[in-house]
């Protein structure tokens, strides 16, 4: 088990009041909330700190566990002193969300009762708490469905009535034509509900995995096509991959570097289903030999423009 | 090698399901009264001229954990919520014109 230092966690140094640890704490809590931080580790990050401050706020906790003293470094090789927390008094007080805290969290201060301080008598009956992860999805997956295993940490109540994370692995359907951000609820699979209460749900996020060739908006789909002067010129049929496969895709005569074309229900499926958009692309080839020189000075001479004219230059 | 897997089945919460007040009570985990409060404080916008016809769709569902997790994690109010998801969303607008822009250059 790896010793935690609560104080970097909070950005504060050990000797913070009482009020600055609770204004570190908000500040950190808003950057990290899940819903709102862009961050990968978001989720592990907003728990981190949730779990520093659950110790930092109560001057019990705080106390024994400056009592350990500074010399232990994060990531360091934890293990707590037998009489550590003599003296102190809060085992067995009702951590409302503590679920989900590290090790090194239980091992100084135990694991936390579920319901404790929820005691509505004996017969309370509840519904289990819902769960949330990411989902992510390849847009070749969003196109013609799929299946992903995803490994999530559940919480739950043993027999003892102690909270134990139990990881399960879950074969989730990708569903044909999901769009990038969708919640997918997966019913009754998140934890047990209390006293005969139905069990929770999952949502999951979808997340798009980057495409090395196309990227999604909502449905559509958006793919640059490199074309070459002489095809932009003077028209051409080319072939374009889609995610549904090669298409034949007609250019134009006259046709411009930026233009876009629309390949109509190509992109990702739905009603209705999204378009693919063809973005061209011009690319000059080099004038890397004499003849290739002599070639676009011919071109100079023989189709003379000015491309700035509009910048009045 | 045969492999049995069950395959889990989910609903994409997306503008086509339809959910009424009732209903979408049952999903949230939510009473009538805090349903209307986020109607009124116009978090969601449900089809329907009196809550006895409302219709949700299932952005609402995602749009109400949301500002619920927001009240309950942050401690900011109703109000508070409600303009953190419309400043959420905006920037998550943004972010997507700022990709497509550099995607283009």
């Amino acid at each position: 088990m790896d010793f935690k230092d609560y104080y970097k966690i909070l950005e504060v140094p050990r000797e913070a009041s009482q009020d600055d640890i609770k204004r570190a704490y908000r500040k950190l809590a808003r950057k990290y909330h899940p819903d709102v931080s862009k961050e990968s580790d978001a989720e592990a990050r907003f728990k981190e700190v949730g779990e520093a401050y659950e110790v930092l706020k109560d001057p019990d906790k705080r106390a024994a566990y400056d009592r350990l003293g500074a010399q232990w470094q994060p990531g360091q090789e934890f293990r707590p002193p037998p009489d550590w927390d003599q003296g102190f008094e809060f085992r067995g007080g009702g951590f409302a969300d503590a679920r989900g805290f590290s090790d090194f969290f239980e091992a100084l201060f135990g694991r936390p009762l579920r319901g404790a301080g929820a005691t509505q008598g004996a017969h309370f009956r509840t519904k289990g708490e819902d769960h949330y992860a990411k989902l992510p999805v390849s847009l070749e997956e969003a196109y013609q469905g799929g299946l992903r295993a995803l490994t999530i940490q559940i919480p739950e109540v043993d027999v003892q009535g102690q909270v134990i994370n139990r990881t399960r692995t879950l074969n989730v359907k990708i569903p044909v034509g999901v769009m990038e951000g969708q919640r997918i609820r997966l019913v009754s699979q998140g934890s047990p509900g209390f006293g005969g209460g139905p069990s929770g749900d999952i949502f999951l996020e979808v997340l798009f995995l980057p495409h090395p060739l196309f990227r999604a908006e909502k449905r559509d789909i958006y793919l640059d096509l490199p074309i070459t002067p002489w095809e932009a010129a003077l028209g051409q049929t080319v072939t374009v991959p889609t995610l549904g496969g090669k298409v034949e895709l007609k250019i134009s005569p006259g046709s411009q570097s930026g233009k876009k074309l629309r390949l109509k229900g190509r992109g990702l499926p739905g009603k209705p289903a999204g378009d693919q958009y063809v973005v061209l692309r011009m690319v000059t080839p080099a004038a890397d030999t004499p003849a290739a020189k002599a070639f676009y000075q011919q071109m100079a001479l023989d189709m003379p423009m000015n491309p700035r004219a509009e910048l009045g230059v | 090698m045969k492999q049995d897997i069950i395959a889990l089945t989910g609903i994409v919460l997306d503008e086509n399901l339809d959910f009424s007040l009732g209903e979408l009570c049952r999903q949230c985990g939510m009473s009538v009264e805090e349903v209307i409060a986020i109607v009124e404080e116009g978090l969601v916008e449900p089809k329907g001229v009196n809550y006895r016809v409302w219709r949700f769709d299932g952005k609402a569902v995602r749009r109400i954990q949301i500002a619920r997790r927001l009240q309950r994690d942050l401690r900011v109010n109703l109000a508070g919520a409600a303009l953190a998801l419309e400043l959420l969303e905006e920037l998550e607008e943004l972010r997507r014109l700022y990709c497509r822009l550099n995607y283009q250059s």
